[in-house]
């Protein structure tokens, strides 16, 4: 995999730093600390409930770690929001799905140019002219995402009436259109079967590499975070065990015991 | 469909004209008697003004709310209080004004959307109908210290022309109805339509693509309270001919939630299907009393019987097409559609043979 990148990963964009969570008596995340170096693919993986959707919750504003603080482009954020966080450029895609079901494939991804439109209400109303060119702008961008996905057949569908894999690529799609620096992928290929998931990393390392948007991803598919991924962090029991490149991953011991299992 | 001119298709262009031929030439040539104006017309687009209001709320934002009678009657006392206190405003103007009052009532009775929703939302938002109309009652002031308790309307009068007769108030109405539609429609089918319906569908994924819950569910609000606000003031000045707070009870809030859901939540159009079709229920009923059975049905027992139909159908819409009869007619029309379609090609299979 020695290609020449068009960008290069750099300093660190996202620091998560001793981050603690806690539900109840619950513990979900434990001094966690983790870094996401800039245009980087960058994967959190640990077994069912170790704590990596609640990571992404944290860093995403949506949950409010009793302790820690995250750092985005080299700011500290003090009250973390998830308007606050895809106004500073980070946008998501969630576990379950979280597409506007009743609106259409281009209408989902268009609400992802939310952030890129500028025109109040009011101005909608009268459709002014400044309205119909930011709108233009924002469809040709929505368009272009659309045929970069190949998904131009089901662009006026309902996203309810389609199937879980399409759902998933309009998710990431949704979360392009934002224009972001960096992209937390919440297990994007769960439930996908072998093609879908080619296809789905195939989009991933092309985001990537075109665009530079630096990846964050949850996966559970060892073999397809192993491939995509620069670096990896594994959580276990809401604690890091292993952070570093795959190889270095692959073979700590604390991992293999945790995660990949010994031999039954 | 390619839209021509924004988001608009030669489909809804041609929408368009047809409506505004229809209610501008052919119902004013052949309708003349006054009952048509008075009692159904007109009533008719104040009603579907407030459901459009009501869905911008309800069937766009997802926000429950159930309090559209109380912002129309902000809407027609803030009208009656312009027209006598600030004379120089002028009907367009003083319809402006009260509907921005009754938008700031929107405002203000919005608020506990952003901590409650669904069925506790729908008691929250009780309180503006229940605020207002107390507050009317309470304080003199907004009658003007009347004794009576009914309160004739001014009459309508722009640009020192006055618009006395039922034609003439149904053009009133027709204008403003026509005109708040086209910006309703323009809202939703625009950005601001698509942060509505974002929040309803999924509030979470919708903060963060930077959508402002806050925002958006305010000025939803806000927006739904104006819409209402003006059709209280036009349903007052030119339907009832009078103010009084009874008229804006919670039994029209109902009224008015009724039509938007059969109408079809989140359609525009749906608005004016569902107030036409709650309106003219009634007389049909009634006509069928009175020329089928001849009397012999009491007419208590017929609207008993307008209500259990009502409630029938919004229990059998709720289940089967919650989209309402707005959905109902798009399905007619797309087997109308395939069915030509069919036809045509097996038309021209049995010529090829």
């Amino acid at each position: 995999m020695e290609y020449e990148r068009k960008f290069k990963i750099g300093k660190p964009i996202l620091e998560v730093n001793n981050i603690s969570l806690s539900f109840g008596g619950v513990k979900a995340i434990t001094d966690t600390s983790f870094n996401v170096l800039e245009h980087e693919v960058r994967a959190i993986i640990g077994p069912n409930g170790a704590g990596k959707s609640s990571m992404l919750n944290c860093i995403n504003g949506i949950y409010k770690p009793q302790q820690g603080t995250v750092s985005f482009k080299g700011k500290q954020i003090p009250d973390i929001t998830p308007n606050i966080m895809a106004q500073m450029g980070l946008s998501r895609t969630f576990q379950n799905l979280a597409l506007f079901k009743r609106m259409s494939v281009l209408d989902n991804i268009l609400v992802g140019r939310k952030l890129h439109t500028k025109t109040n209400f009011l101005e909608v109303a009268l459709q002014l002219p400044k309205v119909k060119k930011e709108e233009k702008l924002n469809r040709d961008r929505s368009e272009e995402i659309i045929s970069f996905l190949e998904i131009e057949d089901i662009k006026d569908t309902p996203v309810g009436k389609l199937p879980y894999g399409l759902q998933k690529k309009v998710e990431l799609g949704r979360a392009l259109a934002t224009d972001s620096t960096i992209i937390l992928l919440d297990e994007p290929m769960a439930g996908m079967n072998v093609e879908e998931k080619r296809d789905m990393c195939r989009f991933i390392l092309k985001v990537n590499d075109e665009l530079g948007t630096t990846m964050v991803l949850i996966e559970h598919d060892m073999g397809v975070v192993m491939d995509i991924s620069d670096r990896v962090v594994v959580l276990d029991y809401g604690k890091v065990i292993g952070d570093g490149t795959p190889d270095e991953v692959r073979s700590n011991q604390k991992v293999i015991d945790a995660y990949l299992g010994v031999e039954h | 469909m390619k839209p021509i001119f924004m988001t608009y298709t030669k489909k809804d262009l041609i929408n368009l004209a047809v409506c505004m031929v229809l209610s501008v030439l052919v119902i004013p040539t052949f309708i003349t008697t006054e009952y048509w104006y008075t009692s159904i017309l007109i009533p008719w687009l104040c009603l579907a003004l407030a459901t459009i209001g009501q869905q911008i709320v309800m069937g766009y934002t997802g926000q429950l709310a159930l309090g559209a009678a109380g912002f129309m009657a902000a809407g027609a006392f803030a009208m009656f209080n312009l027209i006598l206190r600030v004379p120089d405003l002028g009907f367009v103007g003083s319809l402006i004004v009260s509907g921005l009052i009754a938008a700031a009532f929107g405002i203000l009775f919005g608020l506990p959307s952003l901590k409650v929703r669904g069925i506790y939302l729908m008691v929250a938002t009780l309180a503006s109908q229940f605020f207002i109309i107390w507050m009317i009652d309470k304080f003199g002031w907004f009658k003007n210290y009347d004794s009576s308790g009914i309160i004739t309307a001014q009459d309508i009068v722009i640009l020192g022309k006055p618009f006395t007769t039922p034609l003439a108030m149904y053009f009133v109405c027709l204008a403003v109805t026509t005109v708040l539609t086209l910006l309703a429609m323009n809202m939703a089918r625009g950005s601001t339509g698509r942060n509505w319906m974002a929040v309803r569908d999924m509030d979470i994924a919708a903060e963060s693509m930077g959508v402002s819950l806050l925002k958006t569910k305010v000025q939803a609000f806000a927006i739904s309270a104006f819409y209402c606000g003006v059709a209280g003031a036009l349903f007052a000045f030119c339907y009832l001919k009078s103010l009084e707070p009874v008229a804006f009870d919670i039994k029209l809030s109902f009224k008015i939630l009724f039509m938007c859901i059969l109408g079809g939540l989140g359609t525009i159009n749906g608005a004016f299907i569902g107030a036409a079709f709650i309106l003219l229920f009634p007389v049909f009923l009634n006509a069928v009393g009175n020329n089928v059975f001849h009397g012999a049905i009491d007419a208590t027992i017929i609207s008993s019987i307008e209500q259990v139909i009502f409630g029938g159908l919004m229990i059998i819409f709720m289940i089967y097409e919650p989209l309402g009869m707005a959905k109902l007619w798009e399905n007619i029309k797309q087997k109308w559609k395939t069915k030509i379609s069919s036809t045509n090609l097996k038309s021209s299979l049995s010529k090829k043979t």
